[in-house]
């Protein structure tokens, strides 16, 4: 009885060390964009670090006027547009792609590593080459071609995975009865098929928009005249910094997490309904 | 039904009378199974296509550029290596008089201080971030609390890390939050400027950013060890360490060579971070390439990025030399 209890009172112990580890790794994760949400209520007089002096919403209303931070609202138009059309196509292509994987073809191998190598290739290298590439044609880039192709080649890969391991634990022969009532192909997918694989495909969704939203290194070269947010926001950076770059970087926070909180709603409910 | 003997008998000798001859069953059975499933061909040629354009078409242009000649229109088709010459070479290296008598170049330098870097990153990645993966695999048991902490340490990857560099400067500046709070426990008597701006203060803000990329596939493969063979280690009487260093361990190493691979291609690439907490002091290959775009010598440009992608090559390789991604999965 007393070598359970020890060994009980050791597991306990364990256990209490790594809760307390991993509230400290939470902190230190989310510490300096709490700090950065604070600040961003500085008073008017004060700076870009503690302490506070006062609280107020100015340099929030700053973000409202358009002199201040350039075209802000227009960058994150086109942020927002940008990271949709990127939604819808990584979903598409990625159901597709995974559909294709079902089946063995020639130059699976390749294509796979082609998808991955989208996962692989950093930012900058992808921005220089297509950059380059467009100035020899003449074209100059523009956030909604070049920069819509290279998020697409970033956020493929992660719905593809996505994809992938739902259709890895998917039922064939759910697909077989229906073709055996005569079915046609289209048939079976929008009546069994596609209810099924719904909520991978928003997963896949929500890997298309965050990233695309997000996306920086990518955009860099490719953004052409007009501004999307992150190149806005780092286009201020090389500003003197303000508590309005806090306050920018926390509308963003937020509107990023609504985004993925809406995600996992929709999420949830199509995985109740088709389970 | 594949063991079905090719040459069937034409007629065989039944019990009762001549049998007509067996059908061909694995004829039959391919006329009635039809292809199903849409055609491949059509289900990927968009993503093929689109990958061909963006992917690489960028790829093969870079190859290409980075032996063209620089000029003052950008850059004239050339078959030269100069620009590789530029990259690895200082003036005076074959000079025996001089002070820079087989000095590396500055760029490849760089690319040395980028590679060496990022492994430091990835190091402290690993050891931060494995312990997180092992007490959400391990140590939480419902399945729910399981997925909401787990999420809650995700979350941050699909913000954005130019957002989360940014939070650093309240945290790292000479008045920043971490200089209050060593000042205030006595460990610094004074606050110092050691922590923004300084190679500190970078490697902690890119430890922060990137280390939620290896939480995830850790937790994944640590996930699927079967409890079964722990309790039974157990009772065998090996202890924590003895089941952490022959099971645990072993069984997630293809989660932490992803997860490492992961965060190396990143951070070889990176640029941002920097800029925005290292305040453009260093410089990485990443920070060349752009450097060189914006002055217009896109060949260099090219030639830095093909050796960035060497390198990357180089330490992939060498991260799956260490573990067997393909063996162990």
């Amino acid at each position: 009885m007393a070598r359970w209890t020890a060994r009980r009172a050791k597991r306990v112990g364990t256990k209490a060390g790594f809760s307390v580890y991993y509230m400290l790794f939470i902190v230190f994760i989310y510490g300096p964009m709490i700090a950065m949400f604070i600040l961003s209520f500085q008073g008017r007089r004060g700076g870009t670090s503690f302490p506070l002096r006062g609280f107020s919403l100015y340099w929030w209303n700053r973000l409202l006027e358009p002199s201040t931070v350039g075209d802000l609202q227009g960058a994150l138009g086109r942020s927002l547009i940008l990271a949709l059309v990127v939604m819808v196509i990584t979903a598409i292509f990625a159901t597709m792609l995974a559909m294709a994987f079902r089946k063995r073809f020639i130059g699976s191998g390749v294509l796979f590593y082609t998808v991955m190598a989208g996962l692989m290739v950093p930012g900058v290298l992808l921005s220089l080459g297509l950059a380059t590439l467009l100035r020899q044609i003449g074209l100059p880039p523009a956030w909604w071609h070049s920069g819509l192709g290279v998020h697409v080649v970033w956020t493929l890969p992660f719905g593809f995975l996505v994809m992938m391991a739902v259709f890895n634990r998917f039922d064939e022969s759910l697909e077989e009865a229906a073709r055996d009532m005569g079915a046609s192909e289209w048939t079976v997918f929008k009546e069994v098929t596609l209810p099924l694989i719904l909520p991978g495909i928003v997963a896949a969704g929500l890997f298309g928009f965050t990233l695309s939203y997000d996306e920086f290194a990518r955009t860099t070269l490719l953004a052409g005249e007009l501004n999307t947010l992150p190149l806005d926001i780092n286009a201020q950076m090389t500003q003197r910094i303000r508590p309005t770059l806090f306050a920018l970087g926390t509308a963003s926070t937020i509107l990023s997490l609504m985004m993925i909180g809406l995600f996992l709603v929709i999420y949830t409910a199509l995985y109740r309904r088709s389970h | 039904m594949n063991e079905l003997p090719q040459a069937a008998p034409r007629h065989h000798r039944g019990l009762i009378g001549d049998q007509p001859p067996p059908p061909d069953v694995a004829a039959v059975a391919r006329k009635i199974r039809r292809e199903t499933g849409f055609p491949v061909g059509w289900l990927i040629a968009p993503a093929a296509l689109w990958l061909l354009l963006f992917l690489v078409l960028p790829l093969i242009g870079i190859v290409i550029f980075s032996f063209w000649d620089a000029s003052a229109k950008g850059m004239t088709p050339d078959f030269t290596f100069k620009h590789y010459g530029a990259f690895f070479v200082v003036e005076g290296f074959f000079d025996p008089e001089s002070r820079d008598f087989l000095t590396p170049g500055v760029f490849a330098r760089t690319l040395w201080s980028t590679f060496r870097f990022t492994f430091i990153v990835m190091f402290f990645c690993l050891i931060i971030g494995y312990p997180v993966a092992y007490f959400l695999a391990m140590q939480v048991n419902s399945f729910k609390f399981q997925l909401a902490l787990f999420l809650l340490a995700m979350v941050p990857f699909w913000t954005s890390y130019l957002i989360r560099a940014v939070a650093w400067l309240p945290m790292l500046g000479r008045r920043g939050l971490l200089n209050k709070a060593l000042v205030s426990l006595g460990i610094l008597d004074k606050p110092t400027s050691f922590l923004l701006y300084s190679e500190f203060g970078y490697t902690m803000a890119l430890v922060q950013l990137y280390v939620v990329l290896c939480v995830g596939p850790i937790f994944f493969s640590l996930a699927k060890i079967d409890r079964a063979i722990l309790e039974a280690a157990r009772d065998m009487g090996a202890n924590s360490f003895q089941v952490f260093r022959e099971i645990i361990g072993p069984l997630s190493l293809p989660g932490v060579a992803i997860g490492m691979i992961f965060i190396f291609v990143m951070i070889m690439g990176e640029f941002a971070t920097a800029v925005v907490v290292y305040g453009g002091k260093t410089s990485t290959t990443g920070t060349v390439i752009l450097n060189y775009y914006a002055i217009a010598n896109y060949p260099f440009a090219a030639v830095n990025a093909i050796m960035l992608m060497v390198a990357m090559m180089i330490g992939v390789v060498i991260i799956l030399r260490v573990v067997n991604i393909r063996k162990e999965l």
